[in-house]
């Protein structure tokens, strides 16, 4: 076990610590991404997993010749869902308690935590075994119950390393992404005997059996465990069954070996039907692991008499998605179905990981996501929107088809008037600058004039270099110190035009 | 003070005031036609490629064949104690009985470190998907409660030519009744496994490690 | 032959700092019969304010691009990501403006709007345009053409139909090149690294060019590959195309390859 030594008195920790601080306080993406860029180990990682699996994503889904239907199909269904959100919950709801699970809703996070250890208390354990759920990182349930005294274990692998890392997570489906193998070797021989099982002797980094190292460790924890908490992919209206889409087995355990299971659902999990599920199924494997199929589906309709969980609580959680749902623009992003796809393919991504995004959800849904549950108060929100070159490629390759640019550009609108709005008591040069430009670009001679003027700058600079090298000119020495910029033209084309054309034909309108 | 049911329901409501129509399947129409199967020309085939790519051990036996076979493949995974659901074919039960493995039932059930101490599991299903190479359980008498295919290290199943569809949408058409009982889904898709270190997937964490599918013919 | 007249949308980046670009343009456009103009009035496609989030300030450019344009049959522009900001961003800008009769002037004048690629390929119906480049060369995408103006291969096709050229594939060709306008300044590390990774992409194909039909990331590529010393050169498309034995395109004539 570790101490943690907070200047108060000084308490046992039951799980390995986290980094400090709250994601919400984390530095603007600016910062932390120059702070990521400078991991070169993890950079490494990032190129060699985003680049293995675009490949394999591109095969798989090249293989069905509809898959633009299925995409379609899954964008509306969810708008569907999101369009009517109240009906479709309130039919989950009635779904669910007919199955026997019972129903809690949760309007924030702390609420959300204060229910499941209400009920984890009531059950008189002090440990619990967690399915991979995005849901519970985002209203860190892990330490909510590490400070009542409830041991949470994960025990998908990678969250598995990332939890005995004393780290974060760094991505939607494999947390880990940010390690190699040998880092994940070395985690295991340092931290795996403190908590459970130890590691064999001599464990080196091959991955098949690092990955066994894990399932002696927690083999123990899983048949001992009295009480689970998942997350759930998809809730289904129509019958009150909650889907568990996963890889290792570990989310069967969880949802099979112990007495009581408590899920924690965004509202926005819910699909109208079963039928519907025939789409999911589809799209979610072949955008995630890029795989035909995951390994483990669990489909579960309340408790089964002698057959898996028999206490089961399912959690209803908003945190923000009302917010969301409130902008008809931004609301698209609640379509998204966590598969990872657009973090895969972004190129920022790839060079900075997930922890530059101070959040659960990075890469681009992050960039959308995050503001929109969590409001534009916190410098990394108000920074996140802007974490991205609006190249589209996450637009192309997202199962639901959410327009990811386009909410971007929304977003950084949002956070442009929320700016402008609080001006009054700081001057924001951006928006000046702004302005002025929208100005000039309002009539052409304004233009014109401001043209002339470089190509002044370029008569003269011109004659004695052919390009502006790395200039300490404010401001644009983020673009000098590693490209270099042609001087401009003597002239501009508009100048030029009425010289080189014969004024008969046109452009005097 | 209004609880958080009738609160984020009244948010949500708030939030969709720009939502006028109340029918959800006019307000947005959904252009896809559910549960049709794919133009597959041999089904089977392509069930039995699908799994092997997953790196199972697939083999095609004729119905008659398949008690023997069940023996055979038990054998194959190294296995010597099995248990066996407890609504099993009698002709698969009875053939495993002879062979002088270890069998145990699970009536009255096993416990988990019971469980954990067997080897092998031996069931039916009740869907298989051509396309996406899976098997579905719902845990039926014939295939067991979950854990019984999840603890233990081993598990041979046997999928009737019958059962096996062509794509996702046959398959959860046919599982709609299961569900409508009730009945827990288990979709298994090769052995277990993780991409989870530098995405690449390797074979083998917390479900069976070892997976035989036998397709009866 | 009387070719269509057609509406030069030089850009403000081109007209500022590349009007070799749009001259390549109208000489090219020439060549193919059309009858060029270029209508004064044209400012900006406003993109560089709309992706900022000042969506009141691109609302003039929306303004003067549709009296600039408004009466002609085709506006050709040498930029996938100017001539798609225009079919992309100007409706939802006009709606934003609360005008209705900017939006449906809008509305009626996008679908005009080509980039140079598409007008050669779908309108004037050809992908030979009589050009010669001997010259080993490689070509990048650029995100924009690609997945907003949505350009398809119509640059390829007509870089195929060239004489003389070799070229060469870009490795992680549809990868972003990191410029995304304000993005370069708002987040320059991450900007410069991936500018990095495409300039290193260009060197491993030994072209002595690579092509693009923006010159807007063309700076950006180019602007690495001028401080590196690398080799290669950035040219757009238009220069390309405008070249043939008897007017041949040089690195030196492209305002682009002055980077360096």
């Amino acid at each position: 076990m570790t101490t943690t030594n907070l200047g108060m008195p000084t308490r046992v920790r039951l799980t390995p610590a986290p980094p400090e601080g709250a994601l919400i306080d984390s530095p603007p993406f600016p910062q932390a991404a120059i702070r990521e860029l400078g991991k070169d180990t993890q950079r490494a990682n990032l190129r060699h997993a985003t680049h293995t699996i675009r490949t394999k994503r591109q095969r798989v889904v090249a293989e069905l010749d509809h898959w633009q239907d299925l995409r379609s199909a899954g964008e509306a269904v969810k708008n569907r869902v999101a369009r009517h959100l109240d009906t479709w919950l309130v039919q989950l709801e009635e779904n669910l308690t007919r199955a026997g699970s019972t129903v809690h809703w949760a309007r924030d996070a702390e609420e959300a935590n204060r229910i499941i250890i209400d009920l984890i208390r009531a059950t008189g354990s002090d440990e619990v075994v967690k399915v991979k759920s995005m849901a519970t990182q985002e209203i860190d349930l892990n330490e909510a119950l590490e400070g009542a005294g409830i041991a949470a274990w994960e025990t998908d692998l990678a969250e598995l390393i990332v939890q005995l890392g004393h780290d974060r997570p760094s991505h939607i489906l494999v947390p880990a992404i940010h390690r190699n193998r040998t880092e994940v070797r070395d985690i295991f021989l340092e931290e795996m005997g403190r908590y459970g099982t130890p590691p064999p002797e001599g464990l080196d980094d091959d991955p098949g059996r690092l990955a066994n190292a894990a399932r002696t460790h927690l083999r123990d924890k899983f048949l001992r465990a009295r009480v689970a908490v998942s997350g759930a992919n998809f809730a289904v209206a129509e019958t009150g069954s909650l889907v568990v889409v996963e890889s290792e087995g570990n989310g069967r355990m969880c949802l099979t070996l112990p007495q009581t299971l408590i899920s924690v659902v965004g509202i926005e999990k819910v699909v109208p039907t079963f039928a519907d599920l025939e789409v999911f199924l589809q799209l979610l494997p072949r955008s995630s692991t890029a795989e035909r199929m995951n390994p483990y589906t669990t489909i579960w309709t309340g408790p089964t008499p002698g057959d898996g969980t028999q206490d089961v609580h399912v959690v209803l959680v908003d945190n923000g998605r009302t917010r969301a749902l409130a902008d008809p623009s931004g609301r698209a992003a609640l379509r998204c179905i966590r598969c990872s796809a657009c973090l895969n393919i972004c190129p920022v991504f790839e060079k900075v990981g997930g922890h530059a995004y101070g959040s659960v959800y990075p890469g681009p849904i992050g960039a959308i996501l995050n503001p929109q549950l969590r409001g534009v108060e916190s410098a990394v929100d108000r920074s996140l929107p802007f974490a991205s070159t609006l190249c589209g490629a996450c637009d192309d390759v997202c199962p639901v088809k959410i327009p990811i640019s386009d909410i971007l550009v929304q977003q950084r609108h949002r956070i442009v008037e929320a700016k402008k709005a609080e001006a009054g008591r700081k001057p924001h040069l951006e928006s000046v600058l702004m302005k002025g430009g929208g100005w000039l670009m309002g009539d052409a001679r304004r233009l014109a004039l401001m043209q002339r003027a470089a190509n002044v700058f370029g008569l003269v600079g011109g004659r004695a270099i052919g390009h502006i090298g790395n200039w300490p000119v404010p401001g644009l020495s983020r673009w000098l110190r590693a490209r270099n910029v042609p001087m401009p033209p003597t002239a501009s084309f508009r100048a030029q035009f009425d010289k080189t054309s014969d004024k008969t034909r046109g452009g005097q309108r | 003070m209004s609880t958080a049911r009738d609160e984020i329901l009244g948010r949500i409501r708030t939030a969709l005031r720009d939502v006028t129509e109340t029918d959800p399947a006019r307000d947005v129409p959904v252009a896809w036609q559910y549960g049709r199967a794919t133009d597959i020309a041999d089904v089977l085939g392509l069930f039995v490629e699908r799994v092997e790519d997953y790196r199972a051990v697939v083999e095609r036996v004729p119905v008659a064949d398949v008690p023997e076979a069940v023996v055979r493949h038990l054998r194959d995974t190294g296995a010597t104690t099995v248990v066996l659901p407890v609504g099993i074919e009698a002709a698969w039960r009875a053939a495993v009985e002879a062979s002088g493995l270890e069998v145990l039932s699970d009536e009255p059930a096993l416990s988990h470190d019971e469980l954990n101490r067997v080897d092998a599991v031996v069931t039916a299903a009740a869907v298989g998907i051509a396309e996406t190479g899976t098997f579905v359980l719902d845990h039926r008498p014939d295939q067991g409660r979950r854990a019984l295919t999840l603890v233990p290290d081993r598990h041979v199943c046997v999928v009737r030519a019958d059962q096996v569809v062509t794509d996702v949408p046959e398959a959860v058409g046919r599982l709609a009744a299961s569900v409508a009982e009730g009945l827990p889904l288990t979709w298994v898709s090769g052995p277990s496994a993780t991409s989870d270190i530098e995405l690449n997937r390797v074979e083998g964490v917390h479900g069976p490690r070892t997976l035989h599918v036998l397709v009866a013919v | 032959m009387a070719g269509p007249t057609v509406a030069l949308f030089a850009t403000c980046v081109n007209d500022t700092m590349f009007p070799g670009t749009p001259d390549a343009v109208r000489r090219l456009l020439e060549r193919l019969g059309c009858t060029v103009v270029f209508p004064r009035q044209q400012t900006c496609c406003g993109q560089m304010f709309t992706n900022t989030g000042y969506f009141d300030e691109a609302v003039p450019s929306v303004r003067t691009f549709v009296e600039a344009f408004d009466t002609f049959d085709y506006v050709v522009g040498p930029s996938g990501s100017c001539v798609g900001a225009v079919r992309h961003q100007h409706p939802m800008l006009a709606r934003h403006a609360g005008d209705a009769g900017l939006e449906r002037a809008v509305g009626e004048l996008t679908p005009r709007v080509y980039d140079l690629s598409e007008f050669i390929v779908d309108v004037l119906g050809t992908v030979d345009v009589g050009a010669w480049f001997p010259h080993p060369v490689t070509y990048h995408p650029t995100c924009h053409s690609l997945r907003v103006a949505k350009v398809g291969d119509r640059p390829l096709r007509l870089l195929r139909a060239v004489e003389g050229i070799e070229l060469r594939e870009l490795p992680d060709a549809e990868q972003c090149c990191g410029f995304g306008g304000t993005f370069s300044l708002k987040n320059p590390d991450v900007s410069i690294a991936m500018a990095t990774d495409k300039a290193d992409h260009v060197v491993s194909t030994g072209a002595e060019f690579v092509v693009a039909g923006d010159n807007a990331c063309l700076l950006n590529i180019g602007g690495v590959l001028g401080r590196r010393g690398d080799r290669a050169r950035t040219i757009h498309l238009a220069d390309v195309l405008v070249s043939t034995r008897e007017q041949p395109t040089t690195a030196s004539a492209t305002t682009a390859g002055r980077a360096r």
